[in-house]
Parts: C-alpha cells; sequence; structure tokens
C-alpha cells in the first residue's frame, strides 16, 4: 500500500534514495556512536563490568526473577481469561439489573491505573506482593478480556443468535456454544496482544516490592554494586523485550493464519471452534 | 473519607501534576508518533528501518523498565536531570510514541489505494500526498484509538509516581504510608481523580468514533 505513495523510483529517484538511505543510516549511526561513546566514557564496556556474567549465582538471580515473572503472568492470565468471559456474559446479559452494574464495574476497572489496583490490595488487604500483583493484573485484565469478547461477540452475524435460538437452544446455550467459540476465535489476536500487555504490567511488580526481574535487577545491583547496574539492566530489558517479541509475533502469526482462512472464502461451520486454543 | 477531605489540596497537586505529565508526554508523543509514522512510510529505507525497530523494541518493552532506565540508569550514565519529571516525560512520550506510531499508520493503511493513486495521477510528490490526501483522512480515522492511548497514557504516568515524581499515585503512596488505618479511603480517593480523567476521555472516544469517523 505504501509503495502507491510514490512512483516506483527511476535512476535518479534511486540515487536520490540510496543518497538519503546512506545519509540517514550514517545520521542513526552517528547517534548511536555518540551513546556508545557516552558510555564508553563511564566505563560501561569494561571487561570487569560484564565479567558478572560469568558467575551462575548472577544468572540464577536473574533466572528467579523471570520465574517470578512468569509465574505471576500466567497465573494471571489463567485466572482473567475464564473471568473476562463471565464478566462478558454479565455485559451482555439480557436483563438489565445484570447488564449495567457489570459495565459500571468494568469502567471501573478500565479507567484505573494497574498499579494503583495492585497497591490498593497490597495496603488495604495486606496481602503479599505475589498476590497483590495477581490480583491486580487478574482485575485490570480481565475487564479487558471481556470488552475483547464482547466485541467479538458484536461482530458475528445476527443471524448466528437467532439460528441458535431458533433451534430452541436457551439464550445462555446460544451464547456458550454459539457465540463465544466464534467470538473468541475471532478476536485471538487481540486477546493474545492483551498477552503481551500483562506480561509486561508484571513489571509494574518492581513498585509493591514484588521479586521480579527488575526488582532482581535492582538488588543485584545494590549488592554488586552500582557499577553493574547498567550490565545487568542490559541484560535483563533484553530478555523481557524478547520473549514480549515473541508472543507478538504469535499473535501476528495467529492473525495471519485467521486471515488465510477467511480468505479461503466458503463459511463452512467449523466443528473444531470448540477446542479454542487457550491464551 | 475524612482523610480524603484534610489532604484535598494534596490530591489536588497531584491531579494537576499528572495532568501535566500526561499533556506533556501526551504533545511530545503525539508529534514523535507521527513523524515515526511517516518515516515508517518513507521511500528512504533507513527511516523504515529505524522506525521499525524503534516501533518493534519500544512497544514491547515493559514501561517500568523504560522509567527505570530514564530515572535510574541514565544518570548513573552521566545524565543528570535537574527534575525527575524531565526523566518521567521522556520515559511516557518515547514509550508512548511507538504506540501513537502504530495507530497512525495503520490509519494511513486504511486510507483507500484510490486516494493515493488520485492524488499521484495530478502530479503531487510524496510529501504532498502524505499532507493533504492521506495524512487528514488518516488522522480522523486514528482518533478514537489515538484517544484511548492517552488515556493509557494518563493511567500510566502513575508509574512516574515511583520513580520520584509526587503525581497522583506519589502522593497516594505517600498518604497511604502516612494514614495507615485508613488506607483503602486513601487510595479509593486517588482512584476517583483518575476516573476523572479517564471516563470522560473513554465517553469521548466513544462519541468522537461515531461522530467524526468517515463512513465509507
Amino acid at each position: 500500500m505504501s509503495s502507491v505513495l510514490y512512483d516506483v523510483p527511476g535512476p535518479k529517484a534511486r540515487r536520490i534514495s540510496l543518497i538519503g538511505s546512506i545519509v540517514g543510516s550514517l545520521l542513526i549511526l552517528g547517534l548511536l556512536a555518540w551513546i556508545i561513546m557516552t558510555f564508553a566514557q563511564q566505563g560501561i564496556f569494561e571487561g570487569r563490568r560484564w565479567q558478572i556474567f560469568t558467575r551462575a549465582d548472577v544468572w540464577m538471580l536473574l533466572g528467579n526473577g523471570l520465574g517470578a515473572t512468569l509465574s505471576a503472568a500466567a497465573l494471571a492470565a489463567v485466572i482473567a481469561f475464564p473471568l473476562g468471559l463471565l464478566l462478558c456474559l454479565l455485559r451482555i446479559s439480557d436483563a438489565a439489573f445484570i447488564r449495567i452494574p457489570t459495565r459500571v464495574v468494568l469502567e471501573f476497572l478500565r479507567g484505573m491505573p494497574v498499579v494503583l489496583m495492585m497497591l490498593f490490595v497490597l495496603l488495604g488487604f495486606g496481602t503479599s506482593p505475589f498476590i497483590a500483583v495477581v490480583t491486580g493484573l487478574v482485575l485490570y485484565n480481565s475487564a479487558v478480556f471481556a470488552e475483547i469478547i464482547r466485541a467479538g461477540i458484536q461482530s458475528l452475524p445476527k443471524g448466528q443468535r437467532e439460528a441458535g435460538l431458533a433451534i430452541g437452544l436457551t439464550s445462555f446455550k446460544s451464547r456458550m456454544l454459539i457465540e463465544l467459540p466464534q467470538a473468541v476465535r475471532r478476536m485471538m489476536p487481540s486477546l493474545v496482544a492483551q498477552m503481551v500487555v500483562l506480561l509486561k504490567d508484571t513489571s509494574l511488580g518492581y513498585i509493591v516490592a514484588y521479586g521480579e526481574l527488575l526488582r532482581a535487577v535492582q538488588v543485584m545491583a545494590d549488592f554488586l554494586g552500582t557499577q553493574f547496574l547498567f550490565p545487568i539492566f542490559f541484560v535483563a530489558a533484553a530478555i523481557y523485550i524478547a520473549i514480549n517479541i515473541l508472543v507478538s509475533r504469535i499473535a501476528v502469526w495467529i492473525e495471519r493464519r485467521g486471515s488465510k482462512k477467511a480468505a479461503g472464502g466458503v463459511a463452512k461451520a467449523e466443528p473444531e471452534a470448540a477446542e479454542a486454543p487457550v491464551p | 473519607m475524612d482523610v480524603i477531605l484534610e489532604n484535598l489540596p494534596l490530591y489536588w497537586n497531584g491531579f494537576l501534576r499528572t495532568l501535566f505529565l500526561s499533556a506533556v508526554s501526551g504533545v511530545i508523543a503525539l508529534v514523535l508518533g507521527t513523524l515515526l509514522a511517516a518515516a515508517r512510510v518513507s521511500p528512504v529505507a533507513a527511516l523504515r528501518g529505524f522506525s521499525t525497530v524503534y516501533v518493534e523494541v519500544l512497544r514491547n518493552t515493559p514501561l517500568t523498565i523504560a522509567f527505570f532506565f530514564a530515572a535510574i540508569v541514565l544518570p548513573r550514565l552521566g545524565v543528570k536531570f535537574e527534575q525527575f519529571e524531565i526523566a518521567a516525560i521522556i520515559a511516557l512520550s518515547t514509550y508512548t510514541a511507538a504506540f501513537i506510531a502504530e495507530a497512525v499508520r495503520s490509519g494511513v493503511n486504511s486510507v483507500p489505494v484510490g486516494q493515493a493513486e488520485a492524488a499521484r495521477s495530478i502530479g503531487m510528490n510524496f510529501g504532498q500526498v502524505l499532507n493533504l490526501i492521506i495524512l487528514p483522512q488518516a488522522l480522523r480515522t486514528v482518533v478514537p484509538p489515538l484517544i484511548n492511548i492517552l488515556i493509557a497514557l494518563v493511567k500510566n504516568s502513575s508509574v512516574a509516581g515511583a520513580f520520584f515524581v509526587l503525581e497522583l499515585f506519589g502522593y497516594g503512596r505517600q498518604l497511604a504510608n502516612a494514614n495507615g488505618d485508613a488506607v483503602i479511603p486513601v487510595l479509593l480517593g486517588v482512584a476517583f481523580f483518575y476516573l476523572l480523567l479517564t471516563v470522560p476521555l473513554g465517553i469521548l472516544a466513544s462519541t468522537v468514533e461515531r461522530k467524526v469517523a468517515i463512513a465509507r
């Protein structure tokens, strides 16, 4: 699409573009070089600063931090997804006295900073940081999951629900057997993308003193000396970003696979829809 | 309840600081994000590559990591800030810019190809096509997602409270520590002030979505 914005470059434009590319690259490289020089002046690249990574206990602490991050994210996701389904069902309930309060609750949960919810649970109920982190993540993400799935259900053709009701299913059964499986499948890319957000938000645990990856960095820097702060931080950030990019890629892959299937044309019944992959 | 009323000036200060942080970071992020989106669709490969890498990395960076970098790692590397607000604004705006770039880019892609083709065929160059034809239309399509990003920005500014900036969350934490017996009302007060910003913005987003969006 973007190629429509400009002509197919001729020899002159290609030359200009090449020059632009070279100048642009030089500028960016220059910026990088300047950053690296500045860092080098601080002695960041001295071998001894990076030698700590030859120590097993440094990796063990990083591993513990990563484990804490992943376990909080996994537990939160496992609880938040079914809760999101439930909230979604309540949100689209036929009864106004269920639908409206649920809507208010969802607006409330989505309008609040996650870190505030974590602090609320931590201080208000005196729980352990782990429980505070998981509860904060569950509250926020179940609300978001509910909204995503609701958008999925609303995007379904009306006939799906009508057909369900017409063959004598109750409203609830039609939701569970006909609409939800399709909605979840349709919204899979968004749901997985939200998983990345959830994973990223575990780092807020740092603020409520949960021993996740970033907290591990801080602890190690305090313990080993601040000259090791940057190397440890760098490695931890790289781990975090690598994991998130991996999960994002999965979302993109699911999206591509889904759109390929849709492009296949024939809208046939999807008997395998019931076993929608767990996010 | 008394705790909230007694400390209303603090809440108000925090609220204004949150508003300030969000507004300044929001403006910077909008400019930076639009530039990144333009770079992403430009003919110059180096700019495209840079923009792609920037967006991909920043979008997958936890905000806390960005804050940690700006507020704790950078000063150790010799980049000193007069105030921690500056670190907070750097972290928030560079982080948010990546999301804005993605939103604007998908807006650019949502403009029908015929628009660009027509503009090209009447002899406009890349800059004209982008500025006069594509971006005005794309910006309209991206207004609702942009507002949602700004809502997220307001909420994300709470992370600054943990990195030495006294905004709403920072004051809330102080008050909660000072009033151990009334933690729940104190934090509900903080929540109220956040909702004061996020709920109207959310309503605005859905209104705009209905009204401004062009029916295609």
